[in-house]
């Protein structure tokens, strides 16, 4: 297998947008293209994100769309990825691995949504659709309601009062919220409070509204390529250096909610690929849709033991001069959630941060930074280890 | 190979107010709903077995703002069978105002409901429903 490396990045502002999924991704696509020194001609193939096109814009099969937007030769084909929010990394990952085998030297990868187009109800229903159909939708689950099925259990098994774990669940949402405020292209660029967490409004016991990331629209994109070539092309490719992804069932053959099992499958074939552990890790972009879901992360990534991750934010463990640094481009909480692009989004942000290009938030010395995206209920998690 | 109970038949039982899971010849371990491959070992001789119907609230919720199609606000638990599987479904006959920390650990009954299908879904359903026993 041949090593590989990223090249440009690109994405668009994250938050409501007038333009199609495939003018979103394009401009995205043509970004990453521009700053590899490439043109679309150039690529071999497209690996696309997009996972309610059907629902948003009536569209099925974007894949090719999005090769025509660009332009792309007709030799270079073009693939749609679901795997619900974890949609963009798995994306990423597919191209990856056939650039290392081979069959591709340079590949665009990514993803598009226009989530924010359709209305609460109608979106709550399409999540609800990566929950199994015949065993668990019938009882009306939703994706706050996974996690905070989750919340419950993890206050139940550690012994921690709810209110307690409310509000450290909040100071996830307030460290997230502040991150946003230094990027612009985050969805939310506005402080808030623990206060305004709890007073926010019930949408899934325990899970207020502040607790749960946006619907989105955005997309994001990356140009992934052989490591020589990539060197050829630009002074500082970032290194693909560990991938992992894994698959879990339903929530009743999951059972235990705190452990995602998924995840923890996924970061050991990352870290071991890598050949790093988690004292290795400068900087996350983790899957924060719910404050609890990045709770659970840091403990399964080996951040902290299980059960002890629940203080991580309140004591500033996972802001700026932290430990780790945790989202810091505020996350889906803040970045916000367009779930065919989120996975971009986060390598982008990655990418940057690897690159010092991240101004006012930019993590001092990152040179090794981890990209963890969740898809369904618990059911995908991809995970990719960049280094500079 | 054949399912040894396929999601019709399933649905049929749960009509009739029976619950039917698949035992495992290798290793013992009781599925529910009715798969085609044991979670525990990768059995397939599955033999149809009769369950009691009765489990553990091990977490639950309360969903506010539903899906298109679904009445706000409505409880569910994710429990565990005496038989070992675990089951999602609501929780009924005590309003979402009642709910809190104590009910997990609580006995429940396990019941079925008919829930209307909508046009994203193959139609109407038949799903496990649960009471509180005390």
């Amino acid at each position: 297998m041949r090593e590989v490396a990223i090249l440009g990045v690109g994405m668009t502002k994250f938050g409501i947008s007038e333009k199609t999924n495939l003018e979103m991704f394009a401009e995205a696509a043509l970004e990453a293209i521009e700053k590899s020194g490439l043109e679309p001609k150039d690529m071999d193939a497209l690996f696309f994100g997009n996972c309610l096109g059907g629902f948003e814009e009536g569209q099925l099969h974007m894949a090719p769309f999005a090769h025509a937007e660009l332009g792309l030769p007709t030799s270079s084909p073009a693939t749609r990825f679901e795997s619900a929010c974890a949609t963009a990394t798995v994306a990423i990952r597919h191209g990856a691995l056939l650039v290392s085998a081979g069959v591709y030297d340079i590949v665009l990868a990514g993803g598009t949504e226009r989530a924010a187009k359709m209305d609460t109800p109608l979106a709550t229903r399409t999540f609800a659709m990566a929950s199994q159909a015949q065993h668990e939708y019938g009882a009306g689950i939703t994706f706050p309601g996974v996690l905070a099925m989750a919340a419950h259990m993890y206050a139940v098994k550690y012994g921690i009062e709810l209110s307690e774990l409310k509000k450290h669940m909040a100071e996830v949402a307030v460290k997230n919220h502040h991150h946003g405020t230094l990027n612009p292209k985050a969805h939310f660029q506005k402080e808030i409070t623990v206060d305004t967490v709890l007073e926010s409004m019930m949408v899934a016991d325990p899970l207020e509204l502040f607790d749960c990331c946006p619907f989105s629209d955005g997309a994001a994109a990356v140009v992934i390529a052989e490591a020589g070539r990539a060197k050829d092309l630009m002074d500082n490719p970032i290194t693909i250096a560990g991938m992992g992804q894994a698959s879990c069932g339903p929530l009743y053959l999951q059972r235990d909610l705190t452990r995602v099992k998924a995840r923890e499958a996924a970061i050991k074939q990352a870290y071991s690929q890598a050949g790093v552990g988690p004292e290795d890790i400068d900087v996350v972009e983790l899957h924060d849709c719910f404050t609890i879901a990045e709770i659970l992360a840091i403990e399964s990534f080996g951040f902290y033991e299980f059960g002890k991750g629940y203080d991580a934010a309140t004591k500033g463990e996972t802001g700026f001069g932290g430990k780790v640094v945790v989202n810091p481009s505020g996350g889906l909480k803040a970045k916000g959630h367009p779930i065919g692009a989120t996975g971009a989004a986060q390598v982008t942000e990655i990418v940057q941060q690897l690159r010092g290009e991240c101004g006012q938030r930019q993590v001092e010395g990152a040179r090794i930074g981890l990209v963890d995206t969740l898809g369904g209920d618990l059911g995908t998690v991809c995970n990719i280890i960049l280094r500079s | 190979m054949a399912y040894p109970i396929t999601y019709a038949q399933y649905q049929e039982y749960l009509k009739k107010g029976e619950f039917i899971g698949l035992k495992c010849a290798k290793c013992g371990s009781i599925n529910f709903p009715p798969m085609a491959v044991c979670r525990d070992c990768n059995g397939t001789t599955l033999e149809p077995v009769s369950l009691k119907g009765e489990g553990t609230i091990r977490t639950f919720t309360v969903i506010r703002v539903a899906p298109e199609g679904k009445k706000p606000p409505y409880i569910i638990a994710m429990v565990e069978l005496d038989e070992g599987p675990y089951v999602i479904g609501n929780l009924e006959g005590i309003t979402p105002d009642e709910t809190g920390m104590d009910l997990i650990g609580k006995k429940v009954r396990m019941g079925t409901r008919m829930v209307q299908g909508d046009v994203y879904s193959l139609g109407d359903a038949h799903v496990p429903t649960f009471t509180l026993m005390e």
